[in-house]
């Protein structure tokens, strides 16, 4: 165990993970024959551990969502590799993938949009077994056990009912509940409550909060929502311009972050108070464009403790003890 | 300030929409009103009628919307029942709109400074050297850098695009100005400084607003008054700091447990179970009644009604006074779990 | 907004009768259900045979008469019943239309959703070739074909389907695109389902509508087709079709001897089949992307 980030028993491991995108030429490209990418995802390691709830905190465009799809194969990586529970996914393919498939889970984020509107909500919690050529006799059960797990009442109450038929809050409990159906080991959790409205916000994360605890399901919680790690997650990562710069211990990232994105995100929150901070934000300008790779700190332009050395070098993901690792030359 | 007349009085307003499902009325009954130089938060979930009433004021509704009652006084005088010129004159340079989404307000295809001489010119008949002049001086306000007049809207990012929706919105010094989630399409830095520019304006230009959002904790950073507003109707008014740490009404309490707060994030969140009622179907007693955990018998048969606090807050809930004992409550989870 | 969600009925039967509400759509399924029901029961309904020369009681050919109780729309200048035509020719209307449109709409389908689902180079392949039979001059194409070979009402349908094909797959191409990027066909992929699954399960019953919208254009297409081939003289000569009698009226310059009553129901049965087609497809329109008009 070289740090305190390894966990005991690592169920998904991505090392040097890279994922770029062709970007849009401009003209001058055309002229000096450039193909310029955009680097989504570049050189990224991250060790989630067996039933261990993981946040992925980040602002859009800043390749946490590419990561999540990563990680579930459902696309493929530029450089890098991924392990699930020590085998590579890479080049699964047919049955093993299917396996694969079984034990890696997503929720989506836009409940509205995520359940086939053509199908009956009976249809939409067995198609995963379908899918995984689970035997037929059985779907029955293992339906209604996902529905009692999300805190839903039996199937019976379900009975021809479509989706558009749903309130939010239970849409996204369905959701979940397709995702669970297959007794996954890992689900990725994309934003799951952003979609919905404050009130019914808090019983699904109550319910996912639960359901992980209890079948100790290893997660990855994606969010720009940092009341939302906060609440779920054990273990925080930051992504900046596709890399992680800092991660740790959520509670204690969040009370002392070491890196001045960090800081500047956790600065940038309104609280339910009346009486809070209206300090500025300890940050220059806007998102700088993700085109090539850059030299030196991604983060440099916005940063208001920038120094010459920070256009130099780019600064490695340091261990700083009590699991904290941050990328800043100045941390 | 009390003695001053309001910027804009809602009296009794009423919004009805035409759906397949027959008539559904969106907003029924609410008053409130934006005091001179303060920003009133406007809240509630989706689907509850802050959009409605916001787009009431402007005078923009839907086609199947219409204003089914009530009064609308701007400065004291009545926009409903008064000529619809009158109203259309007042668009922009008495009530001006920040849209959720910059984009669907500014032509793609146009200059973004040419767009903002476009109003200035013919909504304030100014001449071009002075709208050029304006433009400039609006995009300083809103911490733009003026050089970039000539670059088109494509060219700026998201947060940009939305302060250019704010000086446009401020180009006619508009009496009041109704910003409709301004912020919740942004990241969660941008979403800070278009906070921080609006709070900026409104200490300088001492602004009069109405700030329609979702987000709680947007409110408490910026707002002075918050009107929180459940189906359709208001449930509770008043400054944003008796409202938020004094809620009177169970459904405010509801909303402030629900709120994941970073700092104090290790206490249980606590939902509200159900969802709001179907504004279609005739709605007898308290609509928050079915989700209410407080709940007498008399809420079920008997609309609630306003009370008026000695402060100006404003609340409908039977059991107002008790309010005290239901806070506590309100905090413990248990109170708002309830068998399946 | 305020509209909830609570509404029973799923979409389809809800659009299906908005679809009913649309004149446009009520009189182009109007002319196809005549249309269907005068071809099916033609026998009973022609009252010579078309093929077949007349005579009058004075033994003469019953030539170029004018309308009247025996002859419902007068004769041709060979003495054949031009009502009788008239209803054979719905016949060949309705097996070449329907068939063409079927095939049309079933090619056009599957190659979009191929191309839209897969893209990458099956996608430039099919796309390309789309462009190529694009690129040809439809009528030309269908002489050439009918006057190279033997002159046959398959040689037509074939011609059409060559033809008309792209329209529809770059249609439905473009959908399978959009309904590609929604959350349940991912949804679908992560829980395991197999391509042919998604494209078949998932995303082919979401574009089925644009399908039918092509097919029903696609009728009014081949009939058109088939008439112009026919008036130029490259018909299937055992069929009398609407075209052929529009031809051999030209031919017989029934215009210049004004026999009005032999050319213009030809000509007008032609018109409304191919309006036919339009007006659904137009009401359809609305129904399908209520946001292109209003």
């Amino acid at each position: 165990m070289t740090s305190a980030q390894t966990p005991t028993h690592p169920l998904v491991t991505a090392s040097g993970l890279s994922k770029r995108f062709a970007a849009p030429r401009r003209l001058s490209d055309l002229f000096n024959g450039q193909r310029p990418h955009i680097y989504a995802v570049d050189g990224i390691d991250l060790c989630i551990g067996k039933g261990e709830s993981v946040g992925l905190l980040g602002e859009s465009g800043c390749g946490k969502t590419t990561t999540g799809r990563l990680l579930l194969k459902l696309t493929e990586p530029s450089a890098g590799s991924i392990a699930f529970d020590g085998v590579a996914i890479d080049t699964l393919k047919g049955n093993d993938l299917t396996a694969f498939r079984k034990r890696a889970q997503l929720v989506f984020q836009n409940p509205f949009d995520a359940l086939n509107p053509r199908f009956t909500i009976e249809r939409v919690l067995a198609e995963p077994l379908v899918n995984t050529g689970v035997e037929r006799a059985s779907h029955r059960d293992k339906v209604e056990k996902a529905l009692a797990q999300v805190r839903l009442p039996p199937l019976s109450r379900f009975e021809g009912l479509f989706p558009h038929q749903l309130s939010g809050g239970q849409l996204q409990r369905i959701v979940l509940a397709r995702a669970l159906v297959l007794e996954p080991d890992f689900i990725v959790a994309d934003e799951p409550v952003s979609m919905l409205d404050v009130s019914v916000r808090a019983g699904v994360l109550n319910v996912m909060r639960e359901v992980r605890a209890t079948l100790g399901l290893a997660a990855l919680y994606i969010s720009h929502d940092l009341a939302l790690v906060r609440y779920v997650c054990s273990t925080t990562l930051v992504m900046y311009l596709g890399k992680i710069v800092e991660q740790g211990p959520t509670a204690d990232l969040l009370k002392m972050p070491l890196h001045p994105y960090t800081r500047a995100l956790v600065n940038a929150v309104p609280v339910p108070r009346v009486d809070q901070s209206h300090e500025a934000l300890p940050i220059i300008g806007n998102v700088s464009d993700a085109r090539g790779q850059p030299r030196g700190c991604r983060f440099r332009d916005r940063c208001p403790m920038a120094v010459a050395r920070c256009a130099e070098e780019e600064p490695p993901l340091r261990d700083l003890g009590q699991g904290r690792q941050v990328a800043c030359h100045l941390a | 300030m009390a003695d001053q007349q309001p910027v804009l009085e809602i009296r009794d307003l009423s919004v009805e929409y035409r759906t397949a499902r027959g008539v559904v009325r969106a907003v029924d009954g609410i008053s409130f009103s934006v005091p001179k130089g303060a920003i009133l938060g406007l809240v509630g979930e989706s689907g509850c009628g802050k959009t409605t009433v916001a787009r009431s004021i402007t005078g923009v509704l839907h086609q199947s919307a219409r204003i089914a009652g009530g009064e609308l006084l701007l400065h004291g005088r009545d926009l409903v029942s008064g000529p619809p010129k009158a109203w259309l004159d007042a668009r922009w340079r008495e009530i001006s709109f920040v849209p959720q989404s910059a984009m669907n307000s500014l032509d793609p295809v146009y200059r973004i400074g040419s767009q903002i001489e476009e109003v200035l010119v013919h909504r304030g008949g100014k001449t071009r050297a002075e709208a050029r002049a304006r433009a400039s001086a609006l995009f300083e306000m809103v911490g733009l850098n003026p050089g970039r007049l000539d670059e088109y809207p494509h060219q700026f990012s998201g947060g940009m695009r939305q302060r250019v929706a704010i000086a446009l919105a401020l180009a006619l010094n508009p009496s009041l100005v109704i910003a409709d989630e301004p912020v919740t399409a942004l990241d969660v830095i941008v979403q800070r400084q278009i906070l921080d520019v609006i709070r900026d304006l409104q200490q300088r230009l001492s602004l009069s607003m109405i700030l329609v959002t979702h987000d709680i904790s947007v409110v408490a950073y910026l707002c002075d008054q918050v009107v929180v507003m459940y189906a359709g109707r208001v449930v509770e008014s008043g400054s944003t700091r008796e409202v938020l740490e004094q809620p009177r009404h169970p459904y405010t309490m509801g909303l402030t447990n629900a709120f994941p707060d970073l700092e104090s994030a290790a206490h249980e969140l606590v939902p509200i179970d159900g969802s709001p009622p179907d504004l279609s179907q005739p709605l007898v007693g308290c609509r928050f009644q079915p989700r209410c955990p407080f709940s007498l018998p008399v809420c079920s048969s008997d609309d609630p009604r306003t009370e008026v606090a000695e402060t100006g807050a404003r609340f409908a809930c039977h059991r107002h006074a008790e309010s005290d004992l239901l806070r506590r409550h309100s905090r413990d989870i248990a109170t708002w779990q309830r068998p399946q | 907004m305020a509209a909830g969600r609570a509404g029973a009925a799923p979409g389809l039967t809800g659009k299906l009768a908005r679809l009913l509400r649309d004149p446009f759509t009520v009189a182009g399924l109007t002319i196809y259900a005549v249309l269907i029901i005068v071809a099916v029961f033609a026998d009973q309904l022609m009252t010579h045979d078309p093929g077949e020369i007349l005579f009058r009681a004075n033994g003469r050919v019953a030539s170029n008469q004018p309308p009247s109780a025996a002859y419902l729309l007068g004769t041709t200048n060979l003495g054949r019943d031009v009502y009788s035509q008239l209803i054979g020719g719905s016949r060949i209307a309705l097996v070449v239309g329907f068939t063409a449109a079927i095939c049309v709409a079933a090619f056009g389908t599957l190659i979009g959703l191929l191309a839209g689902y897969f893209g990458g180079k099956l996608d430039a392949i099919l796309m390309r070739l789309a462009d190529l039979a694009l690129a040809i001059p439809f009528l030309p194409f269908a002489i050439v074909l009918a006057g190279f070979s033997r002159s046959s009402t398959t040689n037509v349908i074939v011609a059409v389907v060559l033809l008309l094909w792209p329209n529809t797959a770059r249609v439905i191409r473009a959908q399978v695109l959009t309904v590609k990027e929604r959350a349940y066909v991912e949804a679908a992929r992560v829980t395991g389902a197999s391509d042919a699954r998604i494209l078949f399960v998932h995303v082919a019953p979401n574009i089925l509508p644009l399908t039918f919208l092509y097919g029903s254009v696609a009728i009014g297409w081949a009939i058109l087709t088939e008439a112009a081939v026919s008036f130029v003289g490259f018909g299937d000569a055992k069929n009398i079709s609407w075209g052929y009698m529009l031809q051999d009226a030209f031919v017989s310059q029934a215009l210049s001897r004004g026999s009005w009553h032999w050319f213009v129901p030809p000509g007008l049965c032609i018109i409304l089949v191919v309006i036919a087609g339009f007006f659904i497809a137009r009401g359809a329109e609305d129904v399908l992307f209520p946001k292109l008009r209003s």
